[in-house]
């Protein structure tokens, strides 16, 4: 081993007990660290999916100014015939074509105002997880049959079960009086109250003749393989659209612009409440540092007359420093990438979860992910500051003269 | 006894600034930590008030009154048994703070080119003034009237979805207890601002009169709404409300109406316990660290004071007090800092830019920082306890020398 290496991690241990608080400090905070952060960024990554899958899908073709005034004329002419170009040239079938109206639906007994999606009976199933849901009956089958699929909360309070008959009342494309009385076929349970209360499919086919769309619609879903493909996927897509119908695509986060700041929201209080653990570490460290410096004036004064370069003492200082945070980093994120395995094996839950997880789309147990940065970023910043906290300790030696040094005690 | 107490305190402080730099440091460790504990407390409470201080304006109230089946099914055929004039004689002189009979039910509203489901709102303007999350000052035409008013007030977003505005007609479409479509046209005569965006889509705005007449309810309402003193004591509220009611309907808090906000409330009561601790924590590595070098050092010292006759819990004592004296000058001065960075922020601090993931919280775009009596009692309370134990360990292992062996030991 290198002199001052060896040298380093000896002055390390000469007061074991400082060193094991010291490293504590950064065990402690790191441990932490890893378990929140892989905590919290599991979460949005759930969040984000669950809510896109669940209809959202990962980007929509739109007509332009669609997104903002969702207005019933802001069409796509001949929708299908643009998701099966998409289809066929993407080569995917993760693409589906719908159109949405306001309505009020009225059973014998009840009425209540909903959306109503006229969406393809074959794709649908591809871009959402809501056919997949439908716990009583079926899902739609034909493309123009009078029937009706509903969320669990909306049969509830229309007081409807599959086979019961509903009648949609609304205003067509072109303002026309619209109306339809559809068959229900099936009643899906998402978990997500919004969904379950609000909506309606229908097939496509059907939706059209009733609303006068002549054949048009207002998104075409498009999902890609993985979320982290879709970015590129966008540009693929955006290249297929048809001149001159001023379509556009729309992304998750323009689609769902409160679920990304929810997200930037918690991660901002979080940084906060992480940096100020690790400032805390820091003001550690710069004690503990200060201290050890301070009880060997005596003896740098010593070596500095035998003509060592203060430059290299306030190495050795900062050499000391870095072996201890890396005792510090170790350990941390073994013991907390240990910890939040096993959490995630076992799953966990905390309170509040359920009401945050109809909220957000979240499971009422968690489970947290380990992954690469979750586990080294937070203590690798632990790392950092550390060190930085350990110059002023180091910068003191330069300014030490080693008669006087020699003399104190 | 107060004699001993008085020179162990004076040890005790002369012996923090002998190592000056040493006990500015972990000074400065613990203003940080204290700082940060009341900090984020107050900005945390601060979003949670307003989340619940904004739902509660829109439920409204603290406590509401219904129909047994009207929660699960919001409709109008679940009216209150009792007609609107025999509530008035019971609750008009209860003495609440505020309360107000309405019908809330579900609509479709149509423009000539649009329509939306809405939420159909049948009030007493003058009556939900004090609990209602609308202004009514400042709404772009007038609010409404009275209960007889015969106009509507929409959202300001709705009216752009509508493609409609002030002094047009629309036409609202609900149903009667018959479930018969019941419909009306409206001439808007205000548009309102709401907080939360969402608001301005959902509510509208109808005289209760008006909406019995249009729904064909008589002298029916839906809901008493019942407006307390505070969030957090809404129990006594319950129970007077309670009273006054006979069975046949359910009398319901807000943590049950809204029970995403009534968790979030005791999870956020939790979560500031929970970090005020974190905190700690951290800090009272460097606390111990701290002492035990302060006590290391003075070993020949306390040796010399045992040999003197000190008694061991003296110098136990002595090591307490100085912890107690560092951790008590940084809670003063984390104290005053938290307060002084707080204070000029409590007019409002804008986080517009993640508006709609606020919103999707619950809470609005304006976050008011909350300095609480008693999350600052919390603070200070954990960190002198905790800090009492950690400081212990240290200060117990100097009191156990053995005089002889540290008065001779050599550092």
């Amino acid at each position: 081993m290198n002199l001052v290496l060896r040298l380093a991690w000896r002055n390390l241990w000469r007061q074991p007990r400082r060193t094991w608080l010291t490293t504590g400090a950064m065990v402690f905070s790191n441990v932490l660290l890893v378990f929140m952060i892989s905590l919290q960024f599991g979460m949005y990554r759930l969040m984000i999916e669950n809510s896109l899958k669940a209809f959202t899908g990962h980007m929509q073709v739109q007509a332009r100014g669609y997104i903002d005034d969702q207005k019933m004329r802001q069409t796509i002419p001949d929708v299908v015939a643009l998701a099966e170009h998409l289809r066929d040239k993407l080569d995917s079938d993760e693409v589906a074509a719908r159109a949405t109206a306001f309505a009020l639906a009225s059973s014998e007994e009840r009425s209540y105002g909903i959306a109503v999606f006229g969406v393809e009976p074959r794709f649908e199933p591809r871009v959402s997880s809501i056919p997949g849901l439908v716990g009583e009956g079926r899902y739609l089958q034909g493309d123009d049959a009078a029937e009706i699929v509903i969320g669990s909360v909306l049969a509830r309070n229309l007081r409807v079960g599959v086979g019961d008959e509903l009648t949609l009342l609304g205003s067509g494309r072109d303002g026309s009086f619209a109306a339809v009385v559809a068959t229900v076929a099936g009643v899906f349970d998402s978990g997500v109250a919004e969904l379950d209360r609000t909506i309606a499919e229908m097939p496509l086919g059907l939706f059209q003749d009733v609303f006068y769309m002549e054949g048009s619609g207002h998104q075409v879903v498009v999902n890609a393989q993985r979320l982290g493909q879709a970015a590129e996927l966008q540009s693929r897509v955006a290249a297929l659209l048809p001149e001159g119908q001023d379509l556009v695509v729309q992304d998750w986060d323009a689609l769902l612009p409160g679920l990304k700041q929810a997200i930037q929201a918690d991660i901002s209080s979080a940084v906060f409440m992480y940096g100020v653990l690790v400032i805390l570490v820091a003001f550690s460290v710069l004690n503990t540092q200060l201290m050890s410096v301070l009880e060997r004036t005596h003896e740098f004064g010593i070596v500095l007359a035998l003509g060592l370069k203060p430059g290299r003492l306030g190495r050795l200082v900062m050499l000391e420093t870095a072996m201890m945070g890396a005792i510090g980093l170790t350990i941390g994120a073994l013991v907390g990438g240990a910890l939040t395995a096993w959490l995630g094996m076992r799953g966990f839950t905390m309170p509040g979860m359920e009401e945050m997880g109809a909220k957000f789309n979240l499971p009422s147990r968690l489970h947290p992910e380990v992954t690469f940065a979750s586990l080294l970023s937070g203590p690798a910043v632990v790392f950092l500051f550390s060190l930085l906290a350990s110059v002023y300790p180091a910068l003191r030696l330069r300014r030490l003269q080693p008669v006087e040094a020699m003399r104190s005690a | 006894m107060i004699n001993t107490l008085r020179i162990l305190t004076l040890l005790a402080w002369r012996n923090l600034w002998r190592n000056h730099r040493r006990t500015l440091i972990m000074l400065g460790a613990v203003v940080v930590g204290v700082w940060a504990m009341i900090f984020m407390t107050a900005l945390t409470m601060g979003m949670v008030n307003d989340m619940i201080e904004d739902s509660i304006s829109v439920l409204p109230g603290h406590v509401q009154v219904h129909h047994p089946d009207y929660l699960d099914d919001p409709n109008i055929a679940n009216l209150l048994p009792m007609p609107d004039a025999d509530i008035e004689k019971t609750f008009a002189n209860a003495g609440f703070r505020a309360w107000s009979t309405r019908i809330k039910v579900p609509a479709v509203v149509s423009s000539e080119r649009e329509s939306r489901g809405v939420t159909l709102l049948g009030i007493d303007p003058q009556r939900e003034r004090p609990m209602t999350f609308v202004d009514y000052d400042a709404v772009e035409g007038r609010f409404l009237e009275g209960p007889a008013d015969d106009g509507i007030v929409i959202g300001h977003k709705l009216a752009d979805t509508l493609e409609t505005e002030l002094g047009k007609r629309i036409v609202l479409m609900s149903q009667d207890p018959d479930n018969d479509i019941a419909d009306r046209g409206f001439r808007v005569v205000g548009l309102f601002h709401a907080d939360v965006a969402a608001y301005e889509e959902q509510y509208v705005f109808a005289g209760k009169q008006t909406v019995q007449k249009l729904l064909g309810v008589g002298d029916g309402v839906t809901a008493i709404v019942v407006l307390g003193d505070d969030y957090r004591d809404v129990e006594p509220l319950y129970d007077k409300v309670s009273a006054l009611v006979d069975g046949g309907v359910t009398v319901s808090r807000w943590t049950e109406l809204d029970t995403y906000l009534g968790t979030m409330l005791r999870v956020m009561d939790g979560f500031v316990l929970v970090w005020v601790i974190v905190i700690f924590l951290a800090l009272s590595f460097g606390l111990v660290n701290t002492l035990v070098m302060a006590v290391f050092e003075r070993v020949r010292e306390i040796g010399l004071m045992l040999a003197l006759g000190m008694k061991p819990s003296s110098i136990l004592g002595q090591i307490v007090i100085e912890s107690m004296m560092l951790l008590i000058i940084g809670l003063a001065i984390g104290n005053l800092l938290a307060w002084v960075t707080i204070k000029p922020l409590e007019s409002g601090i804008d986080i517009s830019v993640v508006a709609e993931g606020m919103a999707m919280m619950g809470a609005a775009s304006v976050l008011y920082p909350q300095l609480r009596l008693e999350d600052v009692v919390l603070a200070n309370t954990v960190v002198l306890l905790m800090g009492f134990f950690a400081s212990l360990s240290p200060a117990w292992r100097a009191s156990r020398f053995q005089p002889i062996e540290a008065i001779t030991k050599v550092n």
